[in-house]
C-alpha cells in the first residue's frame, strides 16, 4: 500500500517535533490518537520509520572546531575505498562518512577542541589514512540551517 | 563547559542510538534508578549538549531518491550578499541543511530531490537564481554514515 497524504501529513508534524506526545501529534495531524498511533506503527513495520536520534551538540561539549575534509582517493587500487573506510572509523573524531559521485570520493566531518587539536588530529590520524591522493579542508564558521528535514 | 562523567557519556551514546528510549528504560540498561537518569538527562538537556532530536527516514521510501551536496562560491561578499543569500536559501524546501563555510567555497548546501531530473529542476529554478551565487559544484551522495563521535 502507497503512502497517502495523510502519512505524509503525520511524518511531516512527527519531524517539526520529534519529541512530542502522541496525543499532541494527532490533535496537529487532525486525527485521532489511535488512527495516529496505528499509522505510526504501520510506518515503522514497513521500514519507513526508522526511529529518533538524539542530537548532540559537540559545540556545547567543548569541541569547537568543526571541519569538512573532501578527500580523493587512489582509485588505481582496487581496495582504496574499503581500507580507507575502514581506517577512517577507527578516528573517534570522524563524525561522518560520506561517499560521493563527483569530483570528491569521500567526506569526512572531523571536529577538535580547539585549532591545535585539530592540527594533531590532521597530522596523526587524517594524514596516516590510505590511499589519499588529495585532500581540502572547509571549515564550519555556521550552521545557518541544520535539521535534514525532509520537504514532506 | 560541564564535566560528564563515565554514565553521561553512556547515556549520550545511547540517546544518539534511539532517543525513544524511556529514563526509566535506560537507567535499568546502565544501572541507574529512574529519577536518576531523568535528572542527567535534564541536566545534559539545560547545558545545551542534548540538542533535540532527529527522525530517520528512509528517504527512498518516502520519494526521494537523491542527495547532493552544493558547493556555492558567491560572486559578490559584501555582508548585505550574505544575508540575502541565507534568507533565501534557508526558503527552498529541498534544501536540508546550510553551513556557511571557509575554505574553496562559502557555503555547503545539502539539497534532496526525487530523481537527477528533479535535482536539475531545483538547481536552475531554486539554487542558480539565489541572489549573489557565483560557482556551483556538486556531488551525488552515494552512502552516509553516522559515527559516534569520541565520547
Amino acid at each position: 500500500m502507497p503512502l497517502d497524504d495523510t502519512d505524509r501529513r503525520l511524518l511531516r508534524h512527527l519531524q517539526a517535533d520529534p519529541a512530542q506526545a502522541i496525543a499532541e501529534l494527532a490533535r496537529r495531524a487532525g486525527l485521532t490518537e489511535a488512527t495516529a498511533s496505528r499509522r505510526l506503527d504501520r510506518l515503522r513495520a514497513r521500514g519507513i520509520l526508522k526511529g529518533q536520534q538524539a542530537v548532540i551538540d559537540w559545540r556545547a561539549l567543548g569541541w569547537e572546531v568543526e571541519v569538512s575534509l573532501r578527500i580523493t582517493l587512489d582509485k588505481t587500487n582496487p581496495r582504496a575505498f574499503d581500507e580507507f573506510l575502514s581506517a577512517a572509523r577507527e578516528v573517534p573524531e570522524v563524525l561522518e562518512i560520506q561517499t560521493f559521485l563527483g569530483r570528491v570520493d569521500v567526506r569526512l566531518n572531523v571536529i577538535a577542541r580547539d585549532m591545535a587539536h585539530y592540527q594533531q588530529i590532521y597530522r596523526s590520524r587524517i594524514l596516516t589514512l590510505p590511499h589519499i591522493a588529495d585532500l581540502e579542508a572547509l571549515m564550519h564558521i555556521a550552521d545557518i540551517q541544520r535539521g535534514e528535514g525532509l520537504p514532506l | 563547559m560541564p564535566t560528564l562523567d563515565d554514565l553521561d557519556r553512556a547515556i549520550l551514546r545511547e540517546l544518539a542510538t534511539d532517543a525513544t528510549q524511556t529514563a526509566g528504560a535506560l537507567g535499568r540498561k546502565l544501572g541507574l534508578s529512574q529519577p536518576a537518569t531523568w535528572r542527567r538527562i535534564q541536566r545534559l538537556t539545560e547545558a545545551g549538549i542534548l540538542a533535540g532530536r532527529r527522525l530517520v527516514l528512509d528517504q527512498a521510501a518516502l520519494g526521494f531518491g537523491v542527495t547532493v551536496f552544493l558547493g556555492i562560491t558567491l560572486a559578490a561578499k559584501g555582508r548585505v550578499g550574505l544575508q540575502d543569500f541565507e534568507r533565501a536559501v534557508t526558503a527552498i524546501p529541498e534544501v536540508q541543511t546550510v553551513q556557511h563555510v571557509l575554505g574553496l567555497y562559502d557555503y555547503r548546501l545539502r539539497v534532496v530531490a526525487r530523481d537527477l531530473a528533479d535535482f536539475e529542476r531545483v538547481l536552475r529554478r531554486r539554487i542558480l537564481t539565489l541572489p549573489g551565487v557565483g560557482a556551483v559544484d556538486a556531488n551525488v551522495l552515494l552512502s552516509e554514515e553516522r559515527r559516534p563521535g569520541p565520547l
